[in-house]
């Protein structure tokens, strides 16, 4: 393992901002660290750059721990997340500064040319004399991720590194981001509180949820199996629906689903989550919830469809257009939702 | 039917104009005509006169003392004015607020109190004053006790201008420097320094300005030496109550014009400052 946290707790007065992390990073891996806000991703990150110090627990780069290293000599990369560019120097100045200050110094021309070449990197030619005020967001971002590559940083680490551009630009630069990680092979870490970002930019995700980890997985492993009822609903829309789990079988309205993992509960309260799109809309006689449908939306080529239960609870479905309009329903009209695949955990809805 | 086009903001003619001359009025009678009072004053006999005022030795030791003063009090509360605000602005630490308050406190205090603390302090019936005696070192109506005065009214000049800046500043930029592989010189040498670097020469301006001016506490502690412990405005106010009035105004006049050098340079600074700050943008 190149990256390794072992057991991290750090504490800011009373808030507990990260709590017993262990988290293992191969090389060359890019991996999210993706949480709601004071989920401790930043605090960690910011921990494993030694800008802070874990109360308790190991860091190791590279197999070694680095608790005894300052951050200088680190060789960390960090982009912050409004960029920190150095305001009164230019682009060129901004990104070489990791070389200027090293010791012995570079000469001016090996700097230079180490600075155009990472401006090519990120598309930032001519640009050198422009100083930060003058750019867009987006290129903002681009010098700070050069100024971080700069040093050939052992891990680069980026603090919602898209968090403060518009959906536009976020979305090229994420598509821009994965290929500087697969022509760099650099270890990556990055911190995001967007699901789409994380799932699209990352070879692994690792959620967070008040300082701890709640699952770390492949982005497919993330979404199709969540561990947790948090991992359900905080990655995409979710429909919770309250349940009873009795000596390995889940009942609820109109169904009843095996649950071998919690045959010791018996007459227990539970959630069962199901995704929009892996419930099933059927008419006529069979298993199924009972519901009414509500209200249709139409988004592009799949189709949205609010229902409501017996006891009330929305249900909301999402299938293709040709689909919906096979089943011939319109609101008003009453049919039988069918889970493709459901989870159930147990607990107080 | 026309209508004349008029902006929404836009106040009477009548307004405009009274408010412009009642400003200008006061401006004029608060500060223009006493600044030319005093180089008529000062010019009332020729220019002779003036310069014979203005050689006299007495002036001359007076306007040296004012220089060694500030010479010695303005880089001292420099290297503390960027201490005091780099500790504050940067980190948290316990008794932040009071080290605030501690450094408004001469703003506070009335100078004429201040140097009433140092007679208090190091004067012959103060707390040290014997021990200083027994040592033979004289702070009060000597040199030391003025520049240890004006050090103390001086003191919040470069602080106060430099931490609500640096606050605004943060510390991102010298933690995106540490993590590059910076040391601590260098980041306070090539991030910090030039971040407040217009605030501080603002600061030190300021500072400068009220080092050479200061009276009420300089008044107390120095004792009116003449030729050894005067220094420019206690000249004036010494040659004033002795009626020579082209002398005090003279002596005035170096001062007055020492004000309009900073007043000058201020207003460079400020639209350097202000032009930078643009500059630098705050996203």
């Amino acid at each position: 393992m190149y990256l390794e946290l072992r057991n991290v707790d750090k504490a800011f007065g009373d808030f507990q901002a990260v709590s017993d992390v262990s988290l293992a990073v191969r090389e060359g891996e890019l991996v999210a660290l993706l949480g709601p806000s004071g989920s401790g991703k930043t605090t960690l990150l910011r921990i494993i750059a030694g800008l802070e110090r874990p109360d308790r627990g190991q860091v190791l780069i590279g197999g070694t721990d680095v608790a005894g290293i300052g951050v200088q000599y680190r060789q960390i990369g960090f982009v912050f997340q409004h960029y920190a560019l150095f305001r009164h120097m230019t682009v060129a100045q901004n990104v070489g500064f990791g070389l200027r200050v090293r010791k012995p110094r570079p000469s001016a021309a090996a700097i230079a040319a180490k600075v155009h070449e990472l401006l090519h990197l990120v598309q930032m030619e001519g640009m050198e004399h422009r100083y930060p005020t003058q750019l867009s967001g987006g290129q903002r971002q681009r010098v700070a991720l050069a100024r971080a590559l700069a040093i050939e940083p052992r891990v680069l680490l980026l603090d919602e590194p898209f968090g403060a551009l518009d959906a536009q630009v976020r979305k090229e630069l994420r598509r821009w981001l994965r290929r500087l990680h697969d022509e760099t092979g650099i270890t990556g870490v990055f911190v995001t509180h967007d699901q789409e970002e994380a799932l699209e930019v990352a070879d692994r995700v690792v959620v967070m949820n008040t300082g701890r980890i709640e699952q770390v997985g492949t982005p497919e492993e993330i979404y199709d199996e969540p561990a947790t009822p948090f991992v359900y609903q905080f990655l995409g829309n979710v429909n919770r629906l309250p349940c009873r789990i009795d000596r390995g079988q889940a009942t609820l309205a109109g169904l009843t689903l095996p649950v071998p993992e919690f045959s010791g509960l018996s007459d227990a309260p539970g959630i069962a989550f199901v995704r929009p799109h892996d419930l099933d809309l059927a008419v006529g006689d069979g298993d199924g919830i009972p519901v009414t449908v509500r209200h249709v939306v139409l988004m592009g080529p799949s189709v949205r469809i609010e229902t409501v239960d017996a006891a009330g609870q929305t249900l909301e479905v999402e299938m293709s257009r040709a689909h919906w309009n096979a089943l011939a329903l319109g609101p008003g009209t009453r049919a039988r939702a069918t889970p493709r695949q459901m989870r159930v955990f147990p607990g107080e809805a | 039917m026309r209508r004349a086009v008029v902006a929404p903001t836009t106040e009477p003619a009548l307004v405009q104009w009274g408010l412009t001359l009642a400003a200008l009025g006061f401006v004029g009678i608060f500060l223009v005509l006493p600044l030319g009072t005093v180089f008529a004053e000062a010019l009332a006999h020729g220019p002779a006169a003036y310069l014979r005022a203005v050689s006299d030795p007495d002036a001359l030791a007076a306007m040296r003392l004012t220089l060694i003063t500030a010479a010695i009090a303005v880089p001292l509360n420099l290297v503390f004015g960027v201490a005091a605000s780099w500790a504050i602005a940067k980190f948290d630490f316990r008794g932040k607020s009071v080290l605030i308050s501690l450094i408004d406190l001469p703003f506070s205090v009335s100078p004429v109190v201040s140097g009433l603390i140092f007679v208090l302090l190091f004067g012959l019936q103060g707390w040290f004053g014997p021990w200083l005696a027994a040592h033979d070192i004289k702070l009060i109506f000597a040199v030391p006790g003025i520049v240890l005065a004006t050090v103390f009214v001086t003191f919040p000049f470069v602080a106060r201008e430099l931490i609500p800046l640096m606050q605004e500043q943060g510390s991102e930029e010298e933690e995106a420097a540490l993590v590059l592989g910076a040391s601590g010189r260098q980041i306070f040498l090539l991030v910090t320094l030039p971040n407040i670097r217009w605030g501080l020469l603002y600061g030190v301006l300021l500072c400068n300005a009220r080092a050479m001016g200061e009276f009420g506490a300089v008044s107390v502690v120095s004792g009116h030496i003449r030729g050894l412990t005067n220094t420019m405005p206690l000249q004036v106010e010494i040659l004033y109550n002795e009626y020579q009035f082209v002398a005090a105004f003279a002596v005035a006049s170096l001062l007055a014009g020492l004000a309009l050098v900073t007043l000058a340079a201020k207003t460079l600074l400020e639209h350097r400052f202000a032009a930078t700050r643009a500059a630098a943008g705050k996203d």
